[in-house]
């Protein structure tokens, strides 16, 4: 069994994740609730509806979704909005909204901390709340980010610190059923044969 | 009838247009709408550009000015972009405070700036620790008629390319600066960085430069930036139906082609006006 283990690291170019753990159900309050722990970063999702819509957001042919992100420390500013947006189309993409016409679901995502890959720690911590709240989703979908080094090495579930150091910076969340992007982010330039690590 | 039509099936609408390889405005599905660019339109600003593409209509002016550079980074200028889509250009938005969309738009803005080191910031500094440019880029929507970001994107190279910064010394007795205006230089653009976005329907036919019905009534958008060398600077798909790696990689290769051609408009347009 080690012995797989380790020729599946071998076989990823000596990228690994870190350890990562998820919790379920335990905030009373809303509908559904995660934490999700990916080394040290972690991220408290909370997950409200179908309910009733607040002001005039209501849409007639399926449920609005919101979504909500806290940094852990201070209000949130631009980079939490365009976060917000990306998470928020992510969910939209998988959540059976048609079932559920004119209510709205409310997803609050609160970070804990940051250590590094923290888009894709919330991605994570999104899709498991969603699930923990028993929405009808057409697929679940998982988020990953990887650092190339200053020599090209590809790097998994970075820290903060590789991040830094790190040439380029892609983050994707990729859906189970045929491992397609729903949505993909980067940060620094690569050159295409290298950019596109694209999942096969 | 079509109208009827148009108004109660928008998307069974656009679908009958996307089987025969066309769109509603006579478009090829990977054509691009007529791409306008006009230079040094604002006298007032220290460098401006608009662009339109098709009936998108996207302003940018920079302006500098001087401040102490941070701390951190002694040897570095600061460079503020701000796009701003204000209620004037479509009835989508509403005036206050910017909204998630023109939010996003600036954070994509300012991540394509430091992605692509289109500027290199130590180039903004006049004197370490001292003294240094900000360049505030304010981007503004006049009619939004969809693919905000290549036009956004687009409209920032030109003006930053039009930039004349005065010469400013700092005078060894005083202490103080001195700005020379009658002596000035432009900026050194290091990298081109422009845009290319799609929107996907049906969550496979992938159709160029989208109108705002068009992005209205896709499934998802995806915009990839490219440089001059080919290199990624941004691959941007915010969610959005899902996509194979064969398809991005489709996006990629016409982004790469599409880059020549914005760039030999862009020259093209700069040569024109200095006629040497």
């Amino acid at each position: 069994m080690a012995g797989e283990k380790e020729k599946v690291v071998a076989a990823a170019g000596g990228c690994c994740l870190r350890p990562f753990s998820c919790e379920q159900g335990l905030l009373s309050r809303p509908d559904g609730s995660a934490a999700f722990l990916q080394g040290d970063t972690s991220v408290l999702a909370g997950l409200y509806g179908p309910a009733e819509v607040k002001g005039s957001k209501e849409l007639p042919d399926r449920a609005v979704l919101e979504v909500l992100l806290r940094p852990k420390v201070g209000l949130p500013g631009v980079i939490e909005r365009s976060r917000e947006q990306l998470l928020r189309q992510t969910c939209e993409a998988v959540v059976l909204g048609v079932l559920h016409p004119r209510t709205a679901i409310t997803l609050v995502l609160q970070v804990l901390s940051d250590a590094g890959s923290l888009l894709s720690c919330c991605i994570n911590a999104a899709c498991m709340g969603l699930l923990d709240a028993g929405l009808p989703l057409s697929s679940l979908f998982c988020g990953v980010t990887c650092a190339l080094d200053p020599n090209g090495a590809i790097i998994l579930d970075p820290t903060t610190r590789q991040e830094q150091e790190a040439r380029a910076i892609l983050t994707f969340a990729i859906d189970s059923p045929e491992r397609k992007v729903l949505m993909t982010t980067t940060k620094g330039s690569c050159s295409v044969e290298e950019g596109p690590c694209f999942p096969p | 009838m079509a109208t009827a039509f148009k108004m109660v099936e928008p998307l069974e609408y656009y679908r009958r247009f996307l089987k025969e390889n066309c769109r509603p405005d006579g478009r090829e599905l990977g054509e691009f709408r007529a791409t306008t660019v006009n230079i040094g339109s604002i006298t007032t600003a220290d460098g401006s550009a608009l662009v339109k593409l098709g009936n998108t209509t996207v302003v940018c002016g920079v302006k500098a000015e001087l401040a102490a550079p941070a701390v951190d980074s002694a040897n570095k200028g600061y460079i503020v972009p701000n796009v701003e889509l204000p209620s004037l250009c479509s009835t989508k938005f509403r005036s206050g405070p910017p909204g998630e969309e023109a939010q996003a738009a600036s954070q994509f803005i300012a991540d394509v700036i430091e992605n692509s080191q289109i500027i290199a910031k130590e180039d903004l500094c006049i004197a370490n620790g001292k003294l240094a440019w900000v360049l505030y880029c304010d981007i503004i929507c006049l009619d939004y008629d969809g693919n905000i970001l290549d036009a956004s994107a687009f409209a920032l190279l030109a003006a930053l390319k039009n930039v004349q910064l005065p010469s400013v010394t700092i005078n060894e007795e005083t202490g103080l600066s001195e700005v020379n205006l009658k002596q000035k230089n432009p900026l050194v653009i290091r990298k081109h960085p422009v845009a290319t976005s799609f929107a996907i329907f049906d969550d496979t036919l992938l159709i160029v430069d989208p109108t705002a019905e068009e992005e209205d009534l896709a499934s998802g958008t995806v915009t990839v930036v490219t440089d001059e060398e080919g290199r990624l600077c941004s691959v941007h798909k915010p969610g959005g139906s899902p996509l194979t790696g064969d398809k991005l990689q489709d996006c990629i290769t016409r982004a790469i082609t599409r880059h020549k051609e914005v760039k030999k408009l862009i020259d093209k347009v700069i040569k024109s006006i200095k006629p040497k």
